[in-house]
């Protein structure tokens, strides 16, 4: 049994209910049906038939054309044959024959008669009065059956309210079904029902929902809520109570459909998204589209309501420099002004304000929509454009460019609505759409409708500097066909000629050359701009009126006319001669003249009467009186109020005197402004933008407060939230996460896809695997890993230092009191996890294991490795740890190494990590101490390091180079030194290609250059790190450092304790390897041993130092011994791993004894040499 | 939101309506048809419209109209996107999305709308969600259909929903597993008379045709990924990976989508792949004119141009075109002046051109509209901007698919300036002649 056909199911007696109730319903039915009762029926069936029937009537006055339509439908219906006056009749019947149908046992005739009643629903006729037989079926196990029922049932409830709650029950019991989605399909029908009567069933039901373990129940409760409050808005207290709950749920699935209703029901309540508001930007990209447009415009409101206006300062250095407004016609400047006011009005408040910085929340929201500017959604994509429009810093919002000019390309529904918003856009930031100019130039295939937005757009972003192409572009718009717009493009030219003076006097020669079009429309619109242009400098054209004068004989368009009539007349002066001939031939003409071109010829009549009476004073009477005895009311009345004022008579007035101020004032030039000026206070994208008209239901967007409102209302009460840190952090790794989440519960290949980003954080705390739980909870999950990982952190610190207070310790104390059992707890986890992390490294710890004292020491080189996973995000640290296996091993530590590391084989660090990880490499030690046999004062103080010069200052021109042995492991040669090189550039320029060339060796003698330092800036200082194999001998490596202009011989000699590394031995072993060394090797014996007498040094007469001084002149490692008259160190040499053996025994008064045993004699002979200066100095 | 739904044909018939909340007379689109009137191409119909009690944003897909009545403030984007979502499935289902086949399926089609929309808010407008709900028709199954008794709806409810791939169904299986993806891009350009690009840009789709078993989770990258300027997705792109690596990694819908769109960076020199030698002239005495149209292959990177037309809006006061054509044909409709050169293939040996008279008008002055110039084109097997996929990698499942990519350029908004000579000389003589006269007369 399928999930639907349970929904499907009715309990036995609500269907034996419905059935009886079904019959009486039917019996009344019955009783009215036409047949029977012919009047009172007729009048029922004919009322409902009425609007279909007008349809009819309308479609047939119209034209061939509806009839051909709907003949179709007659003939794929049998039943309804014959035309419109013909179903008119047959209707009835055929109802009845439906009814038959829907009653029948057979589900294909039920479902043959549910299609065609929804058929008919949809071609908009009435079937209403199937009703009764309808909704018995309502119980039908068919599920198509089912679902046409339901469509009807939605349709036509809200019309028979009483039979529509026979089919309540039905509903109600799949509301109670275990299937989610049959409760949820029951609720979504029983709240489409719009029937008054069961609103507090559906309140209730919506209650229950809201609070389903279902989210996709939950979304359709959300989706419930509207319905209900449109059916009655006395529910909406308790709706809102809903609607919070719903608010606080942390599915995507829910998000957008709560949203939605919260702005149909309460959008006023803007304090129930604070709780929710972080929740919600971070979910946004995970909602589906139509959700995501929805939260992104209710975002936009609360962020208005809830944060400063982050261009508060900027403005007014912007306004400062205003290099835009130059372009901005008279209008814009005014404008601004004003906002400059304004602004310096606030401007003490403003200082004393601390300077801006954006609320974090702030900026969550433009991080976490910025994204979603690739939606395929156009409507995503400008919700998101309005967002940056109305939110975002100035210097911020050029991202949205792209997007929108990406729509232009869309359907031309879309190009319509995103050209508008864009030219309201241009208005304010014109400089955004500066660099996509050409994606506006018109095409001849556009609608009309579009090339005039796309016209208004490059008016808008017309300056000096793109004037010209956009005026070769108007040039060729004007030739087109479509007159309305060239009748457009005219009056841009216009607009750009006010705006940009540079071009006025181009632009008016270009109109000037359009007079002559042979377009009248052309023509008259040209003639009217040249109007308005001349306005603003009348003086240097009168070439252009006088052309324009002679147009008057070829010009017809009344407007036009008028317009050429009305310049002369106001600048008669600069035209004296041609002025009267014109009013000549126009007195001439005046009886044929349109009604405004009249008033033209009067007014230029008595502006020339006033000026030239001379010459005129006759022609005007002659006007005047034809305008006496004119047809037109204004124009006699006119003519009577101008004689009045400018014939001087006996009886006149004294405002004749005033006559030639009144008529010949300055006029201010017209405005020539954008329509899409000031649209900007309506939220962008909406309707009432479009419309610039506010809309039905239009939600004001609100001015940026004085003063934000306490940001801590966002907070959460989840501890994690309020802690400042972890949420800074938090944010900054949810940018990391993918487009969408993968780590969401039920999507189990794409997890493996992405969660490897997250591995780096997870490797350490272990939450690793809770990151592909359901992403709601993982939120809450990573906060409390991270905190954690935190916490570990910091306790790790405290160990750090601890450890370095232990070293510093005297040897003799016990392992056991160095390793308290918490570090011992926290080793045995990490070097778990180390295991369960790296697989990899498996292989090596079996075979190491097998030697306690390497799988030892491997223990401590895994430790490094763990913590260096831990700083690989900060930077790779410049060198490995320390080893001490055999050479086998070693080789294969060292490719281990390689594998691991390789990704970043370049040496060079910067001195802030080589003392991170020196302090690194000596915690590792200790760590690996707390839990081995060995005595803690083995380590090499590394903080002895000496430095030698390799570039003196003045010699490398600026350059100078020092360098160190570093004492560290060269990972990708383990047979070499490491040579840590500082570079420091004191020169005032740049260096650049720092490398190394032309190395000089002695054979044998090999050397890993640094990789090229590409450049050191002036005063800086830079690391590298390169490894040398020595041989084992002292000789110098020879090489040359190069720059990009220099060449520096330079040599590294290196003293004979850097040849060796430090070994761990114990006693015993000690003392058999020496051993081995004086006997084994038979005849040669005693010549491995150099023995040398000494008198201490008086500050040397204690063991800690002398075990220090040792190991700052020789890099060995200390032997732990049980007697403290003597001290033993053990290495091996780099290259070649011969043993090396130091034994200092101390004697009364400072006397001493220092034994070398080394198969190399000739280090040994130069060891002895440099430890007795050591010890004795 | 999204009240009802109205379909109107291009004579202005009503032939379906939808109502999500209750119901709203025919008559409010009475507005409707007054715009339409007045708009004298339908493409002129303003989308959003404003009455005394509603507002209409309306569509013209196919020759039909889709116009939705709303009541209060939405995002008009937010509506005309979804209309463009109903014909999209219109055409998904059916295969296209016309007049006929909707009023032959329009129990099919009330269920899709039924579906698509709850209360005026998008429900589901995924295709794969709405194909497990109500099932597209095919031959075999209206066969079955008709004789059994039988429904195109599902018989379970989608599970699409519940899921976060809502864009993919569950349970998906092929014996043949196949992925095909078409990169087509069309170039967009404007040509002054010289051939001089005014302006020119690429922009391209990634159609996308996934017929895989199961849940694969597939990755395609590029070889060259920076000419991408301007990208958006399918939502089932993961855009974070897009942005680190420069690589295309989602879990496909079922059967055929829209990838991705893209729009080639505009530093990059857009190859134009022909150029057209033309020459339109009216003579002033005589009632005809001149036309020569040569087309020729400019940057075709060794390909050949197929489906070559040249479509020429001619001025209205061009009566009829006695031409001739070396290769293929011309049409020319009286009643829109409009010139269509259908030339098919392209062969660089032997240019084709179009030659001969125009009629004009007796009487009437010379033209002086600009007539524009449209070109339409093939070149299979290229991307012009010379974008390549160059690997398609698929986890999550374990059998071997069929890959495969074709590449695809066409013109898009292809368009080229035409000045006529004979006119602008026409219109300096006419300038000189009426300031003669003009001189002339004053000094008389």
């Amino acid at each position: 049994m399928t999930t639907m056909q349970k929904l499907l199911q009715l309990p036995v007696n609500a269907v034996n209910i419905v059935k009886t109730v079904q019959s009486q319903v039917q019996g009344q039915e019955e009783d009215k049906s036409p047949v029977l009762t012919p009047d009172s029926g007729q009048h029922s069936w004919y009322s409902a038939l009425q609007p279909d029937e007008l349809r009819h009537l309308r479609s047939g006055g119209s034209g061939g054309g509806g009839g051909g339509g709907s003949g179709d439908h007659e003939e794929r219906a049998p039943q309804e044959e014959g035309g419109g006056g013909g179903s008119f009749q047959t209707q009835p019947l055929r109802h009845d024959d439906l009814k038959e149908m829907l009653d029948s046992n057979k589900d294909s005739l039920k479902l043959e008669a549910m299609k065609r009643i929804v058929a008919m629903i949809a071609r908009g006729k009435n079937a209403s009065d199937l009703f009764p037989a309808v909704v018995k079926n309502v119980a039908c196990k068919n599920i198509e059956v089912k679902k046409l029922v339901y469509v009807y049932l939605v349709r036509y409830a809200e019309e028979q309210q009483d039979l529509a709650l026979l089919s309540i029950s039905t509903f109600q019991r799949g509301l109670k079904d275990p299937n989610q989605l049959i409760r949820a399909s029951a609720l979504r029908v029983l709240s489409s029902i719009r029937v008054t009567i069961i609103v507090p069933i559906m309140m209730l039901a919506i209650k229950e929902a809201a609070s389903d373990m279902s989210p996709y129940v939950r979304k359709t409760a959300a989706h419930a809520i509207p319905k209900l409050y449109s059916l009655d808005p006395e529910q909406k207290d308790q709706l809102i109570e809903v609607i919070e709950k719903l608010l606080a749920d942390k599915t995507t699935l829910v998000a957008g459909s709560v949203v939605m209703a919260f702005e149909e029901v309460c959008p006023e309540r803007i304090d129930l998204i604070h709780k929710n508001y972080r929740k919600l930007c971070n979910l946004l990209i995970d909602v589906e589209e139509w959700g995501q447009v929805v939260i992104i415009n209710m975002l936009t409101r609360y962020a208005r309501t809830q944060f400063l206006n982050p261009n508060m300062n900027e403005s007014l250095l912007e306004e400062g420099s205003g290099g835009d407004r130059t372009f901005y016609g008279s209008d814009e400047d005014e404008d601004e002004d004003e906002e400059e006011k304004e602004k310096k009005a606030e401007t003490p408040a403003m200082a004393k304000r601390k300077p801006y910085v954006m609320d974090p929340d702030h900026r969550l929201l433009l991080r976490n929509t910025k994204p979603l500017l690739q939606s395929r959604n156009a409507a995503v994509v400008m919700a998101v454009a309005q967002l940056y429009f109305h939110l975002a810093p100035k210097a911020e919002v050029g991202v949205i460019a792209k997007a929108l000019v990406r729509l232009l390309r869309s359907h031309s529904e879309v190009q319509y609505v995103v050209l508008q918003n864009v030219a309201t856009m241009t208005i304010k930031r014109r400089g955004m759409f500066e660099p996509y100019l050409k994606s506006f130039y018109i095409r001849s295939t556009d609608p009309t409708q579009i090339k005039v937005l796309k016209l208004e757009v490059l008016t808008n972003l017309a300056n000096e500097t793109n004037i010209s192409t956009i005026l070769r572009e108007f040039q060729t718009y004007i030739k087109s066909m479509d007159k309305d717009f060239v009748a457009a493009t005219i009056q841009a030219i216009g607009r750009c000629a006010t705006n940009i003076g540079e071009v006025r006097d181009t632009c008016l020669n270009g109109l000037v050359q359009l007079l002559s079009n042979r377009d009248e429309l052309v023509v008259a619109e040209s003639v009217v701009v040249i109007k308005k242009l001349l306005q603003m400098q009348p003086e240097k054209h009168s070439d252009i009126i006088k052309h324009m004068a002679k147009l008057t004989d070829n010009i017809q368009v009344p407007m036009a006319r008028a317009s050429i009539l009305w310049l002369i007349g106001e600048y008669c002066e600069h035209v004296p001669k041609i002025a009267p001939d014109v009013l000549r031939k126009m007195a001439k003409s005046f009886t044929n003249e349109e009604d405004i071109v009249k008033l033209q010829i009067i007014n230029l009549a008595a502006k020339l009467y006033l000026t030239n009476s001379k010459q005129t004073k006759l022609l005007t009477q002659y006007v005047l009186n034809l305008a006496k005895y004119d047809q037109n009311y204004d124009i006699r009345d006119r003519a009577r109020f101008i004689r009045q004022l400018i014939v001087p008579t006996e009886k006149s007035g004294a405002l004749s005197k005033y006559a030639k101020k009144l008529f010949l004032a300055l006029k201010p030039a017209p405005v020539l402004e954008s329509p899409f000026k000031d649209r900007d206070h309506f939220q962008l994208g909406s309707l009432s933008h479009l419309l610039n008209a506010k809309a039905g239901g239009y939600q004001e967007l609100p001015d940026w407060p004085e003063a934000a409102p306490d940001p801590s209302v966002r907070n959460v009460e989840v501890p994690e939230w309020t802690k400042c840190s972890s949420r800074e952090k938090r944010k900054e790794k949810k940018v990391e996460k993918p487009f969408y989440s993968d780590s969401e519960g039920e999507s189990g290949p794409t997890e493996s896809a992405d969660s490897e980003s997250d591995s780096a954080s997870g490797s350490e705390s272990g939450s690793g695997s809770e990151e592909s739980a359901s992403r709601s909870e993982s939120e809450e999950s990573e906060d409390g890993s991270e905190s954690e990982e935190e916490e570990e952190e910091e306790e790790e610190e405290k160990e750090k230092k601890k450890k370095k207070k232990e070293l510093k310790k005297p040897v003799q104390e016990s392992e056991s009191e160095q390793s308290s059992e918490e570090e011992e707890r926290k080793h045995q986890r990490k070097t778990k996890q180390r295991k369960s992390d790296s697989e990899s490294e498996s292989d090596e710890d079996e075979e190491s294991e097998s030697e306690s004292s390497q799988s030892e020491s491997e223990e401590s080189e895994s430790e490094a490795e763990v913590k260096k996973k831990k700083k690989a995000a900060e930077s790779k640290p410049p060198s490995k740890p320390v080893k001490k296996e055999s050479k086998k091993e070693k080789k294969e530590m060292s490719l281990l190494d390689l594998d691991d590391f390789e990704p970043a084989p370049s040496p060079q660090v910067t001195p802030v990590n080589t003392f991170l990880s020196n302090s690194l490499v000596t915690d590792l030690e200790g760590l690996s101490l707390s839990d081995t046999v060995l005595s803690p004062a083995t380590i090499a103080p590394s903080s002895a390091l000496k430095n030698y010069e390799l570039l003196h200052r003045i010699t490398g021109e600026g350059l100078s180079v020092e360098y160190c042995f570093s004492r560290q492991p060269f990972s990708p040669d383990a047979n070499m030194v490491a040579v840590q090189m500082q570079f420091t550039n004191n020169a005032t320029a740049d260096t650049k290609n720092l490398h190394i060339e032309d190395v000089k060796l002695q054979s044998g003698m090999r050397v890993k250059e640094f990789s090229e330092i590409e450049l050191l800036p002036a005063g800086e200082t830079a690391t590298a790190v390169m490894g040398i194999d020595f041989c084992d001998s002292t000789q110098a490596a020879n090489f040359q450092l190069c720059t990009h202009t220099r060449k520096f011989f330079v040599s590294i000699q290196p003293p004979v304790g850097e040849l060796m590394r430090p070994v761990f031995l114990t006693e015993n072993e000690f003392k058999k390897e020496q051993e081995k060394l004086l006997h084994n090797l038979g005849q040669l014996m005693g010549m491995n041993e150099i023995t040398e007498k000494l008198t201490l040094d008086m500050k040397c007469r204690n063991e800690h130092t002398i075990v220090q001084r040792v190991t700052t002149a020789a890099n060995l490692s200390r032997v732990p011994c049980g007697s403290d008259k003597e001290c033993r160190f053990a290495g091996r040499t780099v290259s070649s791993s011969s043993l090396v053996l130091v034994t200092v025994a101390t004697k009364e008064e400072g006397a001493a004894q220092l034994t070398v045993n080394c198969e190399k004699m000739v280090i040994g002979t130069m060891l002895v040499k440099d430890i007795l200066l050591a010890l004795t100095q | 939101m999204i009240h009802s739904l109205f379909l109107i044909n291009h004579t202005g018939d009503i032939f379906l309506e939808k109502h999500w909340k209750s119901v709203i007379g025919r008559s409010v689109c009475d507005y409707f048809f007054e715009a339409r009137e007045k708009a004298v191409e339908p493409e002129n119909v303003p989308p959003v419209l404003q009455t005394p009690h509603h507002y209409l944003i309306s569509i013209y897909r196919g020759k039909l109209f889709f116009l939705s009545v709303i009541q209060t403030e939405v995002p008009p984007l937010f509506v005309i996107e979804f209309l463009h979502r109903v014909a999209d499935t219109i055409q998904d289902y059916f295969g296209e999305c016309s007049e006929g086949v909707i009023k032959d399926n329009v129990v099919t089609v009330y269920e899709l709308l039924e579906e698509m929309l709850d209360n005026g808010f998008p429900l589901a407008t995924e295709s794969n969600v709405l194909k497990e709900m109500i099932r597209p028709p095919t031959i075999l199954r209206s066969v079955v259909n008709t004789l059994t008794g039988a429904s195109n709806v599902g018989d379970t409810l989608p599970t699409g929903q519940l899921s976060n791939v809502p864009w993919r169904r569950v349970g998906v299986k092929y014996t043949n597993n196949e992925a095909y993806f078409d990169v087509i891009e069309e170039i967009d350009a404007i040509l002054d008379k010289s051939g001089t690009t005014v302006f020119a840009e690429i922009q391209g789709v990634i159609e996308a045709c996934v017929r895989l078993t199961g849940m694969p989770d597939l990755t395609l990258s590029f070889m060259n990924p920076r000419l991408l300027d301007d990208v958006s997705f399918h939502p089932c792109v993961r855009f974070k990976r897009w942005e680190s690596e420069r690589v295309l990694s989602f879990i496909p819908p079922d059967g055929n989508f829209t990838l991705m769109n893209y729009h080639v960076s505009s530093q990059n020199l857009v190859a134009i792949p022909v150029y057209v030698k033309q020459s339109i002239s009216f003579f002033e005495t005589g009632p005809c004119g001149r036309l020569d149209i040569t087309i020729g292959p400019k940057q075709t990177m060794g390909k050949t141009v197929e489906g070559l037309m040249v479509t020429i809006h001619m001025p209205k006061a061009v009566l009829s075109a006695n031409l001739t054509a070396t290769q293929g044909t011309y049409t020319y409709d009286l009643a829109t002046k409009v010139l269509v050169w259908d030339i098919g293939k392209l062969n660089p040996q032997k240019l084709p051109n179009l030659k001969g008279s125009l009629t004009t008008q007796a009487g009437t002055p010379k033209p002086e509209d600009n007539p524009s110039l449209n070109i339409d084109l093939k070149i299979q097997q290229l991307a012009i901007s010379g974008l390549k996929v160059s690997r398609l990698d698929m986890y999550g499942e374990k059998y071997k698919p069929f890959k495969g990519v074709k590449y695809l350029t066409k013109a898009g908004k292809f368009q080229i300036y035409i000045y006529m000579f004979i006119f602008l000389e026409n219109l300096m003589s006419y300038l000189l002649f009426e300031w003669l006269q003009c001189v002339l007369k004053h000094s008389i």
